[in-house]
């Protein structure tokens, strides 16, 4: 540990000078000799058959090298699911090994060319014939009845306790409303990108833009037939994921392709392939119904929700998982539905669940508030369950209280006007809003690092993680610096290659603590090896000598008694080494066994909602957020801040459009889907608790996501707010601000 | 994209010239919407002659009217100090328009011709009689919250997205145009045409006909005058509706009136009969009131889009109300 401790500090990131300046190589750039460029061909019917596909056109084109349909496919097998932690995709469907379509944008032919234009000019000469068949499009019809997911993300679909539905009828103040939320993209600036050049028949290196080396590794394995040690994966930068940037047909089919045509081949993505080959956040239906006593305690919490999944695909998005943790009740009912639709299969969203299930339950709290004429803060702070309410574990850590507390002075939330429509400046209606946020705690299992010392006294840390802009170069370093006793200038930190220690996905917020959790396994062998290296002439060796009795600091490793202790340097010099190295496991996750653990935060905003047009502005935001201990509040804050305007995004603009006859997406472009621009987002305040959570590796909780939850919630109450009008439907558009 | 060939113009002749000569070719401007619908296959010009290099003057003619070059970017226009004080709403509603470095390329004739934004007409996947006539039109009974509440057809009911065009047609703007069989002059009103049965042909303009410039004549000098765009996103969106406005007002009664709308037809829409209602009446909400419903009498909502005939009219009446 180092006295004066780096973890905490806010360092700058080490991979921003390469970013400003260009230098950073990603994916679509990385220079490999004899390159050729693919393009995919999508299907435009959702459901039914292929029929034929005429190549004639498409094979004479200038350029081309080679072209692949089901036709001339090689075997793949299916890719192993992200949730069966060996891989990393969202869906089952075959890739490219028959006829049959399975939803709207799903690749049907690939061609490689000279050049990424004469790929996609010959694509477009592929002329594809289809029998189309009735596919399952229309949510509403189908929802009626949808049956229950065999599980949401492990946990049971349903949690009932006590009869919620007859508590509701005797209710003295009642609150039974239906919330929706649109199908959302994720839209990372960064196209996906994939790079394969095999090197014989059966080993080949893959560039990919991707938040899962190792699981991309174990993929290309499994469905190739192939041994992973003959597959490299590299990704040294990502522009942005947001648990996207899994596996997808893409990487597959261009690996297929350059097997075919013999070159290494590079596959970017095109926006609108971005949008209809790779799925993104379900959209939902939920019902939130609550009934209360006049004190505003609730005897029934009820919260159903109606997800989408692709066909045989995808998985039930955990909206009602805030419902199951934040707040007490008498009863609960809790119940999951989903409806397999030919969409591309769901995916993974920044605080997938999380984001869109608080909307529905943070706006009925509103609701209920209002009824109650209560602050809406005073409501939740109110129903503060003692333990987990429907598991009964105890907390490991949970200071909502605190959070509202410290985030209602720091907002100024005392001075917000309890009537709606009541504050005025010109054209403008201000209103404010709040919203709880939480995250589950997670740790995947799997994690390994390594760590390397140098006879200069500098460590390196291997890990086949993930950097798509968030920090984990900095941090990493950071921590590794204090566990070691180093400076932060002599660690290195090197990620992003499969031939790193394995690395678990950079999702579910759960990548630091991972890290973290391997890395202190790697430094403990390590500090085993330097014992054994250092006997018998150390000053070490009286020190009982165990892993236990010797601290690292200072360089070096130093008995816990105060004996004299010695450099690393010292040590591998005495030993005639250049090196030495450890490599560890991370302990399995089992502290979330006894306790549950997650993240929480408070949102506050002020909306300005223009009196004429109903155009909606945020103008003040302030989120507080309790994730536990924050190793770097420079990049920590950024991921808040991202985190919020994104979930902004969802509150005002963002959805994507599915034509419900044909099952296609068609705002498949960043002119017609709408992320905020500068112009949508205020000055973000954020703060935070920093209570390390006694239960987490180092403290940490993860703050990749938490940030979003509840941002779509706060804007609707301050547009309530505001205006008096409730907006149940997201996005909150002018039209339905103004109920035209 | 379509293999094409490229030559840059020096001058008018010589891009007419070079049009004439070429089949299949196009004008390139600025190729801010160009460049992307042939990129998604929905344009597919052999040829393109660049005519972003022509003039781009802008000033004051000897003949009193504002010039403007057809190569002149909408960033150079906008931030002209004699738009900005004689021609304001010009200014305001390029600035409300795309992004800065949008606008930085984008010129003044590739800005009144731009295509459509409709979501069917960019997806070759979808039917659409503009990109392919006779194709049948998806928007018609599937998305159509964007679309046009005025002069649709049954063929097609996509909007023009040009803010500057709105503006111009309030201002009484003449399009300037030289083609292989010599040079005319428009006016902006007539530039674009209705869908009717053939929303394929969008303008009046000949095969080959290009525009050199845009002239304005100064508008009525008591006349004050807003540009005001709605859209969820506070910048980079198309308008849902927009208003461009001129109003005179002399001892409580109005004078002269101008109204164009935006989002809400194939083409920049002058209200004319909004204007007469306007014209002579007491400067009041009433009048406002009554303008706002004349402007949207003959409008026909779609499936989606019924809220943009209230939101013009609010609209409408507040910005009258703000220049009265
Ligand atoms: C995301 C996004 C948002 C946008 N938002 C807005 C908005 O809010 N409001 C708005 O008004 N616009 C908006 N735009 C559109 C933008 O203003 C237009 O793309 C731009 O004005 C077109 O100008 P250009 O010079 O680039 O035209 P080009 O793309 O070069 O050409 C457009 C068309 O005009 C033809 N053409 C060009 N010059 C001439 C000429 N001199 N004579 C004859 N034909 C010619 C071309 O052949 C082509 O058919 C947006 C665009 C994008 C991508
Ligand atoms: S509205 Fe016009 S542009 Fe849109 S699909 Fe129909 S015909 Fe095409």
């Amino acid at each position: 540990m180092n006295a004066d401790p780096i973890v905490g500090r806010a360092v700058p990131r080490r991979d921003g000078p390469a970013k400003v300046s260009g230098a950073a190589s990603f994916t679509a750039e990385v220079p490999v000799e004899g390159l050729a460029h693919a393009a995919l061909v999508c299907s435009t019917v959702a459901a039914g058959e292929i029929t034929g596909i005429d190549l004639t056109e498409a094979r004479s084109a200038p350029g081309v090298v080679a072209v692949m349909t089901h036709h001339n496919a090689p075997a793949i097998r299916i890719a192993p699911l992200l949730i069966t932690l060996r891989g990393a995709s969202f869906t089952r469907a075959p890739v490219m090994q028959d006829a049959r379509i399975r939803w709207n944008g799903q690749p049907v032919a690939i061609v490689v060319a000279e050049t990424p234009e004469q790929a996609d000019h010959a694509a477009s000469l592929v002329r594809v014939g289809y029998a189309p068949a009735e596919g399952r499009l229309v949510f509403d019809d189908l929802k009626v009845g949808a049956p229950q997911p065999d599980h949401v993300q492990g946990e049971a679909p349903a949690v009932l306790r006590g009869d919620a539905e007859a508590a509701l009828r005797t209710a003295a103040a009642r609150v039974d409303q239906v919330y929706r939320t649109p199908w959302h993209t994720h839209c990372a600036i960064e196209l996906h990108a994939t790079t394969v050049a095999w090197h014989d028949e059966r080993s080949l290196t893959m560039w990919d833009a991707t938040q899962a080396v190792t699981h991309s590794q174990a993929t290309l394995a499994e469905v190739f037939d192939l041994d992973p040690e003959d597959i490299r994966v590299v990704s040294q930068f990502v522009g942005g994921a947001f648990g996207n940037k899994m596996m997808w047909s893409h990487q597959i089919l261009c690996a297929a392709a350059a097997r075919l045509a013999r070159r290494p081949v590079r596959l970017v993505l095109s926006r609108s392939d971005v949008f209809r080959v790779t799925g993104g956040r379900t959209r939902t239906e939920q019902r939130v119904a609550l009934g209360a006593r006049a004190n505003g305690t609730l005897t029934a919490l009820v919260h159903e929700a109606t997800t989408t999944t692709g066909i045989n695909d995808g998985f039930a998005e955990q909206c009602t998982f805030p419902a199951r943790v934040l707040y007490g009740a008498d009863s609960f009912g809790i119940d999951q539905r989903v409806v397999e639709l030919h969409t591309p299969a769901n995916s993974s969203m920044r605080a997938p669940g999380e984001s869109v299930g608080s909307f529905a339950l943070e706006c009925a709290l509103d609701e209920l508030a209002e009824q109650l004429d209560v602050d809406p803060l005073d409501v939740r702070a109110g129903l503060e369950p003692a333990a987990h309410p429907t598991t009964g574990k105890p907390f490991s850590g949970r200071h909502l209280l605190e959070a509202y507390r410290l985030g209602a002075e720091r907002f100024g939330w005392a001075r917000r006007s309890s009537t709606p429509r009541s504050r005025r400046d010109g054209p403008w209606w201000i209103g404010h809003g709040v919203a709880t946020a939480t995250y589950p705690y997670t740790r995947m299992p799997g994690g390994r690092a390594s760590v390397t010392l140098s006879a200069d006294g500098c460590a390196t840390v291997r890990t086949a993680a993930h950097e798509m802009g968030m920090g984990t170069a900095t941090v990493q370093a950071q921590y590794a610096a204090d566990h070691l006793g180093l400076p932060l200038d002599r660690v290195r930190f090197e990620y992003g290659d499969s031939r790193h220690p394995a690395a678990v996905p950079a999702g579910g917020s759960a990548q630091t603590v991972s890290i973290i959790a391997s890395v202190v396994a790697a430094a403990r062998a390590l500090t085993a090896e330097l014992l054994h290296l250092a006997a018998p002439d150390s000053p070490l060796a009286g020190a009982g000598a165990g892993a236990d009795d010797v601290e690292m600091r200072d360089g070096g490793l130093h008995p816990r008694d105060g004996g004299p202790g010695e450099s690393y340097a010292a040590i591998l010099r005495r030993a005639g080494r250049a090196e030495l190295a450890a490599e560890g496991a991370a302990s399995p996750p089992t502290e979330t066994a006894q306790h549950a653990m997650h993240s929480y935060g408070v949102q506050f905003c002020e909306v300005r909602v223009h009196d004429v047009t109903g155009e909606v502005r945020v103008s003040r935001w302030l989120g507080v957020f309790d994730t536990g201990r924050i190793i770097n509040p420079r990049t920590a804050a950024s991921q808040f801040r991202g985190a919020i305007v994104m979930g902004i995004g969802s509150a005002l603009t963002e959805e994507t459009i599915f034509d419900e006859r044909t099952g296609r997406v068609l705002n498949a472009s960043l002119a017609e889907y709408h992320v905020p621009v500068h112009a949508d987002i205020p000055p973000i305040d954020v703060a935070w608790l920093g209570h390390p959570d006694p239960m987490a590796p180092m403290g940490g909780k993860g703050v990749g996501e938490v940030g979003m939850v509840g941002v779509a919630a706060a804007v609707a109450n301050a547009v309530h707010n505001a205006t008096g009008r409730r907006i149940r439907d997201l996005p909150i558009t002018p039209d339905k601000v103004l109920g035209l | 994209m379509k293999p094409f060939t490229y030559q840059r113009a020096d001058d008018v002749a010589s891009a007419v010239a070079a049009a004439a000569a070429t089949p299949g070719a196009a004008y390139l401007g600025g190729g801010t919407n160009l460049v992307d619908l042939m990129r998604q296959n929905v344009e597919r010009p052999a040829a393109l002659v660049d005519v972003s290099r022509l003039p781009a003057r802008i000033g004051i003619g000897t003949d009193g009217r504002l010039w403007m070059g057809a190569a002149a970017t909408n960033t150079d226009v906008a931030a002209d100090p004699v738009v900005r004080r004689d021609f304001p709403i010009i200014a305001e509603a390029i600035v409300n328009g795309a992004s800065g470095q949008i606008r930085n390329t984008a010129t003044v004739g590739g800005n009144l011709l731009q295509r459509t934004r409709c979501l069917y007409f960019y997806d070759t996947g979808a039917r659409c009689n503009k990109r392919e006539p006779g194709s049948g039109c998806d928007a018609v009974d599937g998305h159509n919250r964007m679309h046009a509440v005025l002069g649709a057809s049954p063929e097609c009911v996509a909007t023009n997205p040009s803010d500057l065009g709105v503006a111009l047609a309030a201002l009484d703007a003449r399009v300037h145009l030289a083609g292989p069989a010599g040079g005319r002059t428009v006016e902006l009103l007539d530039l674009h045409r209705l869908p009717g049965d053939t929303p394929h042909v969008e303008t009046v303009l000949a095969p080959g006909e290009l525009i050199t410039a845009v002239s304005v004549p100064p508008p009525p000098a008591a006349a004050r005058s807003a540009y005001r765009k709605v859209r969820e996103r506070a910048s980079y969106a198309f308008a849902l509706v927009s208003v461009a406005a001129l109003l005179e007002v002399r001892d409580g009664v109005v004078a002269s009136a101008r109204l164009a709308l935006g989002g809400v037809a194939a083409k920049p829409w002058r209200a004319a009969v909004a204007e007469a209602v306007l014209t002579g009446a007491p400067a009041t909400r009433a009048t406002f009131d009554r303008a706002a419903a004349a402007a949207l009498a003959d409008a026909r909502p779609l499936a989606h889009n019924g809220f943009k005939i209230p939101l013009a009219q609010r609209v409408i009446v507040s910005t009258l109300e703000e220049l009265s």
